[in-house]
């Protein structure tokens, strides 16, 4: 994964989350590695619970911070997110990096205008008036295709269909033009057609504005629409990257083999789809080995006493799973299970 | 909006109505006869035909009900039975003073609660939440006529600092608010009359607060890169609406409801009025003072409505 030349818009290296309450400790993310370059869409693709959106947060630093442990490297654009103070966070936070969220109906704050959380945000990173930000909040809403802008900009969030709310949420992550744009399952919430006509809309803005996209999501359609290159997650651990053909096209890792021959085609009537048996592991108590191996078709005894090393193919190409370990391949070091 | 408030309005007509059949009807309900604590004992059934014709009570109630609402929405509540005053006069000075004594109450009890729920809700779950709920069961648990009772007891009787009754030094009848001398009288009535609002508002708050830094727009909020304070801002509006229906009911009760603490402290408001006219059976008096209480319960609650729907245009579809 070394890429020579200009530095990465985001490091994350091992990225470790836990949170701690008094009964237990889960350990929602372990050891994440990855770099994002300038103006590339990477997908995380994941069941609930694999860490994706907690990844996302910690990116952030948006997990609370009481209970939340976050430790590793968090660099975005070369700043270290983990040890920003204050006001230097928030500075980051909708200035150079911001994130669209899941619930569009829940994510707007209900007693404000759309127009008025859009101008906000504008005003609180450009230092202009209230009326520059809603001159400004009204041009975003017409990038984003909202139809009769102008009337919606005075719009409640409860007057909007869910389509275009995510559009205005998505003006408002937008508003202050960021390096990088977190989307947490943007389009899960909504109708299939609204789904494809926002996705389409993030891919054409994200050309034209050149931003980095990190996009959450767990559906594999989604990925292979937006995405260039997808970085796999289960239980907390990236078990595959690559980019998008090779991830969807060759799977190495037998969980999105699994995931990739559960989903549904069009010439599949009648038959049983397979599913991957079992569920994913208990994050309170993460089993030794790897944490796929108790549903995994193809394990061995190997598979359970250590943690199988990141297997590295190309830049970009990895998949953590000791079956795919051809002798050839240069090994990143065995990682000891803890 | 303009044409929501008139709605609203108009709304308010029947409900208005309907209390007035209520208050009127209230009267007859309860048992006792007003003539009875104004004749002898021995009067004659002409004399009491007299005295009952003289004030209406021959005709039936409905027609009652009539003459006396057209003579209600004219200002004319009739007179008191037993001083003979026009009810409209002692109604209005007692309805003065007790604006005075719950207005006090709620400015205290509304800024206090606000603030302490807002601190408790923004730390739910940490001692101070656990110390602001104390004070908040105690303060709805205490009943209030006891508190004024001991009150009365530690300040006025042990240590002889604060008057226990009346609202000005010897019997004054009126009242100014910016001298000690009649402010103190106030003093003690006002905390006790604050304690309940102040336990349930501290309560409401609290939940209210906690429920909405819960919601997900919050943490849309943090990711826009706001400051606290600004958050603290959207948070406030948030939970403003369910605030403000806890304030106007709490209003509408220390208007209307503080029969016992002005009676222990004989604050001569609408709560001693209703007080005085109950033992005597005085029907005009008790008429018109549960009517206009209600009335200013309906107006609190009319009011209340438009704002919450000022803050929360949710709540107009409804």
């Amino acid at each position: 994964m070394t890429d020579t030349g200009t530095p990465p818009l985001v490091r994350l290296q091992d990225l470790n989350v836990k949170f701690v309450t008094r009964e237990s400790t889960v350990s929602a993310v372990n050891d994440v590695n990855l770099t994002l370059k300038a103006g590339e869409v990477l997908c995380i693709i994941g069941e609930s619970g694999s860490g994706k959106s907690v990844s996302m947060r910690a990116l952030m630093r948006l997990l609370p911070e009481r209970r939340a442990r976050i430790t590793g490297t968090v660099e975005v654009d070369g700043k270290d997110v983990l040890s920003l103070k204050g006001k230097e966070l928030s500075d980051l936070r909708g200035g150079l990096v911001s994130m669209i969220f899941q619930e569009p109906m829940t994510a707007l704050d209900p007693v404000y205008t759309v127009g008025h959380q859009i101008a906000e945000t504008v005003r609180r990173h450009e230092g202009c008036t209230y009326d520059q930000g809603m001159e400004r909040a009204l041009e975003l809403l017409e990038l984003v295709k909202v139809p009769s802008a102008e009337r919606r900009l005075r719009a409640f969030p409860h007057e909007l269909s869910g389509g275009l709310r995510q559009r205005a949420m998505i003006a408002m992550a937008l508003s202050c033009r960021p390096k990088l744009l977190l989307a947490d399952e943007p389009t899960t919430a909504l109708d299939a057609t609204v789904q494809i006509q926002v996705l389409i809309l993030l891919r054409k803005i994200q050309a034209e504005m050149g931003m980095g996209v990190i996009f959450v999501t767990h559906d594999l359609g989604v990925a292979a629409e937006i995405a260039d290159r997808v970085a796999v997650m289960y239980a907390g651990r990236i078990v595959e990257t690559g980019t998008v053909q090779e991830v969807l096209g060759n799977p190495k890792h037998p969980y999105t083999q699994g995931m990739l021959s559960s989903t549904v085609h069009g010439n599949m009537r009648g038959k049983d789809i397979e599913a991957i048996p079992g569920s994913p592991p208990d994050l309170r108590a993460m089993p030794p080995g790897c944490a796929f191996a108790p549903r995994c078709k193809y394990a061995e005894a190997a598979c359970t006493t250590a943690l199988p090393p990141e297997v590295i193919f190309d830049a970009g190409r990895m998949a953590r799973c000791i079956k795919v370990a051809p002798d050839s391949v240069r090994q990143k070091e065995l990682v000891p299970a803890e | 909006m303009i044409a929501y408030i008139l709605r609203r309005l108009l709304f308010v007509i029947p409900i208005a109505l309907g209390v007035s059949i209520v208050c009127f009807a209230l009267v007859y309900i309860a048992p006792g006869d007003p003539l009875n604590t104004l004749l002898p004992e021995d009067a004659s059934a002409e004399t009491i035909a007299m005295v009952k014709k003289a004030y209406g009570f021959d005709k039936p109630i409905p027609v009652q009900y009539f003459i006396w609402l057209g003579k209600v929405l004219t200002g004319d509540f009739g007179n008191s039975i037993a001083s003979g005053r026009a009810v409209t006069d002692d109604l209005f000075k007692a309805l003065g003073n007790t604006i005075l004594l719950a207005g006090g109450a709620v400015v205290v009890a509304f800024s206090l609660a606000f603030v302490m729920g807002l601190v408790a809700g923004y730390h739910s779950g940490g001692p101070v939440d656990r110390a602001v709920t104390g004070i908040a069961v105690i303060g709805v648990s205490i009943p209030n006529y006891w508190l004024g009772i001991v009150l009365v007891i530690i300040f006025a009787v042990e240590l002889n600092v604060l008057p226990a009754t009346g609202m000005g030094p010897r019997g004054s009848d009126t009242f100014n608010f910016w001298e000690w001398d009649h402010f103190r009288h106030l003093l003690m009535p006002m905390l006790t009359l604050s304690m309940i609002p102040i336990g349930i508002i501290t309560r409401t708050t609290r939940a209210a607060v906690a429920e909405v830094l819960n919601q997900d727009f919050v943490e849309t909020l943090r990711a826009k890169g706001l400051g606290e304070r600004e958050i603290l801002v959207h948070v406030i509006k948030n939970a403003l609406p369910q605030v403000l229906a806890v304030m106007g009911l709490q209003f509408g009760y220390l208007m209307g409801g503080s029969i016992l603490v002005e009676t222990i402290f004989t604050w001569p408001g609408t709560g001693f009025l209703l007080n005085k006219a109950i033992l005597t059976r005085d029907l005009p008096v008790l008429q018109g003072t549960i009517l206009v209480l209600a009335m200013i319960f309906v107006a609190t609650n009319l009011v209340i409505d438009l704002l919450q729907t000022m803050v929360d245009p949710r709540l107009k579809r409804s």
